[in-house]
């Protein structure tokens, strides 16, 4: 069966003023799987993931060409809120980044932004989205508490929580594994199996295992091009490229 | 000299420092409360004072001033300095205009609080005919706080990490609601602790009131009443009137004041560090 793309980019070029960082980025993410963007640090894959919800659209002199499809709509098109990509297009950060404010807020926040007032509906959007992010068991009684008081990996399932209250379509997670323990790390992988059921997923990593472990398709993507794209086992097994294999056999990284 | 009498006398100077440095404030405070509250007694803060060049009377409608005098100006001074600090923080990014602004804001900032008064008297109490008036007198206290409250309000607004900006954009928020819903809540402690430094800092100020609120003992009916506050009236006491105890009591009431405006700052400023950083 043939999958469908959810977002998909067509001649990216991205500059930080002169500085192109994204050379005729092509790349397709497929609905309902996690593909994973892996390479070197400074390769441009986190300026990837942030071109697709619109979020460099924050930095000074930063420039998109070439065309960024959502279901097929152009986000970076005149006339698109960027509020209403990010919407639909979540993301959840390097270092988990809760609000100062009780777990419960912290998950409310999306929702209240969307003018969902109602205590009752409020707290099942809220238990809802922390059972989806594998959380509820262990913070039900302590809902009022500081979101800060958290450890760092269930700060960062309370980040996906969040992130999923708004019931975006896509989830982007940039490296949301590298700042918190091995333990915490395997229980954010599990969930992420269980979100692609509901949402489609783009992961950032420089951890080659973790690419492997977690996706169904993988981008290798050096000096800000895509240097090649597959299914996840053949990118593995049998990379095309010399330089994807360089980098799967750790000759560099 | 060897190097055992060098940390000697090292030691003697350090010390000396640190004794004296303590010594200065104890004092002051210790001689005015000694001298001061021995006068201090509920009928003399429920007495209005006599006015004039008489040292007669208590402070009851100073207190009343003081109080309508800084409801007045934080009203006027906390939207416009909020205001001014979003625009900084938020909007305005970095650019030759933004820089000037802040520039200008630094140099009022230190400007002599009696160059606010005569700007005051010029401006609000002839120009505009407020008179000496508590509306004159906020309005001049205005422009001497705007400086401070801006900046502390735009700082605690800085401190906000882009992270806790990035999260909320991330959900959909627009940039009023990430300013409104996730950077002012978040800065909001830092915010208060920056409209309590300016009480404490209009409860302190005379010179701008000086030429600017009159001095009237009476009590005050509106706006455009004259009118003493207690460092004011500490004044006039003082320098007019022989009430020297009355003038020490009316000090010890103001250190209180402030002292206790001080420990709210101190306090609030450690729940804000606190909330930043995941205790409760």
């Amino acid at each position: 069966m043939e999958l469908k793309s959810k977002m998909e980019t067509k001649d990216l070029n991205f500059y930080y003023g002169n500085y192109q960082c994204l050379i005729n980025f092509n790349l397709v993410i497929k609905e309902h799987q996690i593909t994973a963007l892996m390479g070197p640090s400074g390769c441009g894959k986190s300026t990837f993931l942030r071109v697709l919800n619109r979020m460099n659209d924050l930095i000074p002199n930063a420039r998109v060409e070439g065309k960024v499809l959502l279901d097929g709509q152009d986000i970076y098109a005149p006339g698109v809120d960027a509020a209403e990509i990010r919407k639909r297009v979540g993301m959840v950060f390097q270092a988990p980044n809760p609000f100062p404010k009780s777990i419960f807020e912290n998950v409310a926040f999306g929702p209240r932004m969307l003018g969902v007032n109602n205590k009752f509906a409020l707290s099942e959007i809220v238990e809802k989205s922390l059972q989806g992010a594998a959380l509820w068991n262990e913070v039900k009684d302590i809902l009022s508490k500081s979101g800060l008081a958290l450890s760092g990996g269930q700060q960062q399932r309370l980040c996906i929580a969040r992130a999923i209250a708004v019931e975006p379509e896509v989830i982007l997670m940039d490296e949301p594994a590298s700042a918190i323990d091995p333990t915490s790390t395997l229980r954010i992988e599990a969930l992420m199996q269980d979100l692609k059921e509901k949402y489609t997923i783009a992961i950032v990593t420089h951890n080659l295992q973790e690419a492997a472990r977690v996706s169904n398709w993988t981008a290798f993507v050096y000096l800000g091009e895509v240097v090649e794209y597959g299914k996840t086992a053949d990118i593995f097994q049998h990379p095309k490229d010399k330089r994807t294999e360089d980098f799967i056999t750790g000759r560099f990284g | 000299m060897n190097a055992r009498n060098t940390q000697k006398i090292a030691w003697f100077f350090i010390w000396a420092g640190g004794f004296i440095t303590i010594l200065i404030p104890i004092s002051i405070i210790g001689y005015v409360l000694m001298r001061g509250l021995p006068s201090v007694s509920l009928d003399f803060l429920l007495t209005p004072p006599e006015g004039g060049l008489s040292g007669e009377g208590g402070i009851s409608t100073v207190i009343v001033t003081t109080i309508y005098l800084i409801v007045v100006t934080l009203i006027i001074l906390t939207p416009l300095g909020i205001g001014a600090a979003i625009y900084l923080a938020e909007y305005a990014g970095d650019s030759w205009i933004t820089r000037t602004i802040r520039y200008a804001i630094d140099t009022l900032a230190s400007v002599p609080s009696i160059i606010f008064g005569l700007f005051g008297f010029a401006l609000f109490v002839t120009a505009l005919h407020f008179r000496f008036s508590i509306l004159s007198g906020a309005l001049a206290l205005v422009c001497l706080l705007l400086p401070t409250l801006i900046r502390t309000a735009e700082q605690a607004m800085t401190t906000v990490p882009r992270s806790q900006r990035e999260a909320a954009l991330a959900l959909g928020a627009t940039k009023w609601q990430t300013v409104s819903h996730a950077v002012l809540p978040t800065a909001m402690p830092g915010i208060v602790t920056g409209i309590i430094l300016c009480i404490g800092r209009a409860v302190e100020e005379t010179a701008v009131l000086y030429v600017t609120l009159g001095g009237s003992a009476a009590m005050p009916t509106s706006l455009f009443s004259g009118g003493r506050t207690l460092s004011l009236h500490l004044f006039y006491l003082a320098m007019e009137t022989n009430a020297f105890e009355k003038s020490m009591a009316t000090g010890a009431i103001l250190i209180i004041i402030v002292i206790i405006i001080n420990s709210l700052t101190d306090w609030l400023a450690s729940r804000f560090h606190a909330k930043m950083t995941g205790g409760t």
